[in-house]
């Protein structure tokens, strides 16, 4: 637990907390954690999912309030009760979930709540506007102020709400709860450019990320949390990746590597995609004859960036897009693809990219979600038979290692890499061929990340082939025996063995984009 | 018995619908006296039969995450359709007869034409995208129009039937058999095998599904288009079937039967914790629910409590149900949390 860094010239701390504590009945989530927000530095908090890092940035945004410890800002000890306090002493925050009105203009979004008057009760609209405009150019992003939000991209979205933490001019720490996780590359970078032109005033930055190379590349300081206690706070500079992931998991931990040395030549082809075209609205294609094979006991990755055309694949193939062109050959035969329900029946399952609105019903218990997909196969006439359910269920249930004490409980009573787990479950109990998995890491910790990649080799090793689509190149390099890459709805490059390497990958993912610009 | 304080918090905020009845049933029978007759009671399962098979058509819908504002004018609409066949028979104007039918006939074709409004508000709903809301109050209108275009407006008051053209017997549904009046009889019969249906079924665990998570639902391989046409169908048969037996009861079909009765329907379900917002529901709550608001109102009666100030009561009582609703939910999400926060120690 000891500071690591040592160093004479310590920068200013602009923030102090001294012991924090929060208990919540039954449980503590943060345990006397110590935290530094130096000034003008991007002061990283890391930790796995349940560490505590919401909650301590929660308490220093006012949000929640601290049950023990104290709060400094210079000298002065302070306490937030609320969010405006917090802000009336410098302190915003930028949610993980946006949290804007979509159905409102840029500048109403930027001054929701903060909204100048023009004599009693009338809004000063041309001030919000000049204003507006004024912040988005500083932050190069001038779109018009009268914009609906909704009609933005996510990436955009995210400068709006970064630029409603500017108008403040008084601002002294901005924290940002993953503001990463739904940006591509090119505007994860432009962020970053903000981020240094904003500390570079002076501004300090609290930044919480589960990206460990963005944390090297915009990082000064790095304070990691476990459980709720602080483990251990370094410099960047004095410290690498191995030494993050150590501290976080407790142990060494890497992800599982899949055998090499098949000759998958000899493996029969479970799946054939011929020219899969699908058309985008108002012109041009998602995707544009896309081709592959998957092999008996594959794990094939699909990689590129967002908006490449890989979940439109997926989409495809389970008949959620009817629009579509192109064969698809199932164990060398011919099908037409006309509902997902069907595709179920065909032997494909799909673990959809977003746990909580497509994967999970949360009004329903842990079993129940489960046998969800599958429950046609418990029943007799109508009826369910309970006990071949409940038999199924706990088969599962240990067969790929959720930690419930009991299946009755409400699914969100588990941790996010469990809920993964059962999202995951619940297509294997339909007795899958083909297993389609779309980004069946997102928002997990590193611990159940390990786990999702050991259930995805067994079953590859038992003879399912997997399609798996990942955003992150350690990922889909260690977990797929073959990848291939789009960009721009186009295949760019297919790589298996030593072909696989991050530069090939990255390449590969911008091409899509030049071809169409030579057309 | 309880492990700690919250969870016997939890216990009696689920058990709160029952625990409100029997206090009701306690309050009214000091009160009056003849409240706990049992000529009262009986009288009460008769009203309740009424609303009682209209809410558990309703709280199907309501679990799919929808609502049926189209239920009062299909009892209404019903009504008519049997009444008109008795009292006037079928006439077929290209053939120039007129058609007879026996009173199970009736009955069947009646339940169909209930049917048909139901698979309208389902194919309106999922092939058109149309609101729940819009869509049954679309219907409501147009079921309502249908019934007064029967009779132009007027009652058929002559349901007995007539021995010569073999459709006598209608009145059986207002009857009583062993002195429990048919309607409370039905009550109970369609209340067992829709409680049945929804939990030991995949068709009524898909009703869950859906309500919960639609998107989920579909992915997993629900067919929602179809569970959710056939929870209309169903609602709207409830409510053929309370038609049927409102018109045997007054033996008279009027057009105008079943006004705002989809309010009542809405309002016993919410009492028995169906949530508004989908997912959450049970057949057993729903009935409570209809005994709540029917002791309410027969209570009311019985101590001379004027019509206007019944409504006020019966408003303020919905609201505070949701209210408390509200509680028990917010409570089951922190318990909920702090398992999660449990299993996480546990883990570590």
């Amino acid at each position: 637990m000891a500071e690591t860094t040592t160093n004479g010239a310590s920068p200013e701390v602009c923030l102090h907390a001294e012991k924090i504590s929060k208990i919540y009945p039954g449980t503590k989530a943060l345990d006397e954690v110590s935290f530094n927000v130096y000034k003008g530095k991007v002061n990283v908090l890391i930790g796995e999912n349940g560490a505590g890092k919401s909650t301590l940035m929660k308490i220093i945004a006012g949000i929640e309030q601290e049950s023990e410890g104290e709060l400094f800002m210079g000298k002065e000890k302070v306490h937030f009760d609320d969010v405006t306090q917090a802000r009336d002493h410098g302190i915003g925050i930028i949610h993980q979930e946006l949290n804007l009105f979509p159905n409102l203009a840029v500048y109403q979004n930027i001054f929701m709540a903060k909204e100048h008057k023009k004599g009693a009760v009338g809004i000063d609209n041309e001030y919000h506007i000049r204003e507006t405009k004024r912040i988005m150019e500083k932050l190069q992003h001038p779109i018009n102020p009268y914009t609906i939000v909704g009609d933005l991209r996510v990436g955009q979205q995210q400068m709006i709400e970064i630029a409603r933490n500017l108008i403040q001019d008084d601002l002294k720490i901005l924290i940002m709860d993953e503001p990463t996780s739904s940006l591509s590359e090119q505007e994860v970078q432009v962020l970053f450019k903000i981020m240094r032109e904003l500390t570079a005033e002076g501004i300090s930055i609290v930044y919480i990320s589960h990206r460990l190379e963005e944390i090297m590349q915009i990082g000064d300081y790095v304070t990691v949390l476990r459980d709720g206690k602080l483990v251990d706070s370094a410099a960047v500079k004095d410290i690498d990746i191995s030494w993050i992931v150590q501290k976080m998991v407790g142990q060494g931990k890497s992800y599982p590597k899949r055998k090499e040395n098949i000759d998958w030549s000899t493996r029969p082809t479970v799946l054939e995609v011929k020219d899969l075209s699908l058309p985008k609205k108002g012109g041009g294609w998602l995707l544009n004859k896309v081709s592959f094979q998957l092999k008996k006991g594959e794990i094939l990755g699909i990689y590129g960036l967002m908006g490449a055309g890989r979940t439109e694949i997926f989409e495809s193939i389970m008949g959620l897009r009817p629009e579509h062109t192109g064969q698809v050959l199932l164990n060398g035969e011919l099908i037409k693809i006309n509902s997902i329900t069907e595709q179920i029946d065909r032997g494909f399952a799909l673990i959809p990219e977003d746990r909580q609105r497509e994967g999970l019903v949360q009004t329903m218990n842990i079993g129940k979600n489960l046998s969800l997909s599958s429950l046609k196969r418990y029943a007799k006439s109508i009826f369910l038979k309970e006990s071949a359910e409940e038999k199924a269920i706990d088969d599962t249930i240990r067969d790929i290692h959720i930690k419930v004490s009991d299946k009755k409980l409400p699914i969100l009573s588990l941790s996010g890499g469990n809920q993964q787990k059962v999202v995951i479950g619940k297509g294997i109990m339909t007795n899958p061929k083909i297993l389609l998995l779309d980004e069946p890491s997102r928002g997990i910790d590193i611990g159940a990340k390990t786990d999702v990649f050991e259930i995805m080799n067994q079953f590859a090793d038992s003879g399912l082939s997997l399609l798996v689509i990942s955003s992150e190149l350690e990922e889909i390099k260690s977990i797929a025996d073959r990848i291939i890459v789009l960009s721009n709805g186009i295949k760019t490059a297919e790589l298996s063995g030593d072909e696989i390497t991050e530069d090939r990958l990255v390449m590969a993912s911008y091409e899509g984009h030049n071809t169409v610009k030579k057309d | 018995m309880f492990k700690d304080k919250s969870s016997m918090m939890m216990t009696l905020l689920k058990g709160r619908t029952l625990i409100v009845l029997v206090l009701l049933l306690i309050f009214f029978s000091f009160a009056n006296d003849n409240f706990l007759s049992t000529n009262t009671l009986l009288l009460l399962a008769k009203h309740v039969a009424l609303y009682g098979i209209l809410a558990i058509g309703m709280t199907y819908v309501i679990i799919t995450g929808g609502i049926d504002l189209s239920v009062g004018a299909v009892v209404g609409l019903a009504g008519m359709i049997a009444g008109g066949m008795i009292q006037n028979g079928l006439t077929l104007e290209f053939a120039g007869v007129t058609l007879y039918f026996s009173v199970p006939l009736v009955v069947i074709l009646t339940v169909f034409v209930g049917a048909f409004i139901g698979w309208l508000n389902g194919i309106i709903i999922t092939k058109f995208g149309v609101a729940p809301f819009i869509a049954t109050l679309g219907t409501m209108y147009i079921a309502r129009g249908w019934a007064m275009l029967h009779s132009s407006g007027a009652t058929y008051s002559s349901l007995a039937g007539n021995e010569a053209l073999g459709n006598t017997g209608f009145g059986f549904f207002g009857s009583r058999i062993a002195e429990i009046p048919v309607g409370a009889l039905i009550l109970v019969v369609i209340a067992i095998v829709a409680h049945i249906l929804l939990k030991k079924t995949v068709f009524g665990w898909h009703i869950f599904a859906i309500g919960g998570n639609e998107k989920a639902a579909r992915l997993s391989g629900v067919k929602v288009d179809k569970v959710k046409i056939l929870v209309y169908i169903f609602s709207a048969v409830c409510a053929a079937i309370v038609g049927l037996i409102t018109a045997s009861q007054l033996e008279a079909a009027h057009p105008a039967t079943g006004e705002t009765w989809e309010m009542n329907a809405i309002a016993a379900a919410v009492l028995g914790g169906t949530s508004m917002a989908g997912g959450i529901g049970t057949i057993g709550g729903t009935i409570v629910g209809a005994f709540v608001i029917g002791v309410i109102s027969d209570g009311m009666v019985m101590c001379g409590v004027s019509e206007f100030w019944q409504m006020i009561i019966k408003g303020l009582v919905i609201i505070l149900a949701v209210i408390i609703d509200q509680f028990q939910r917010n409570m089951e999400a922190k318990m909920a949390l702090q398992a999660r926060n449990e299993s996480k120690d546990a883990e570590s």
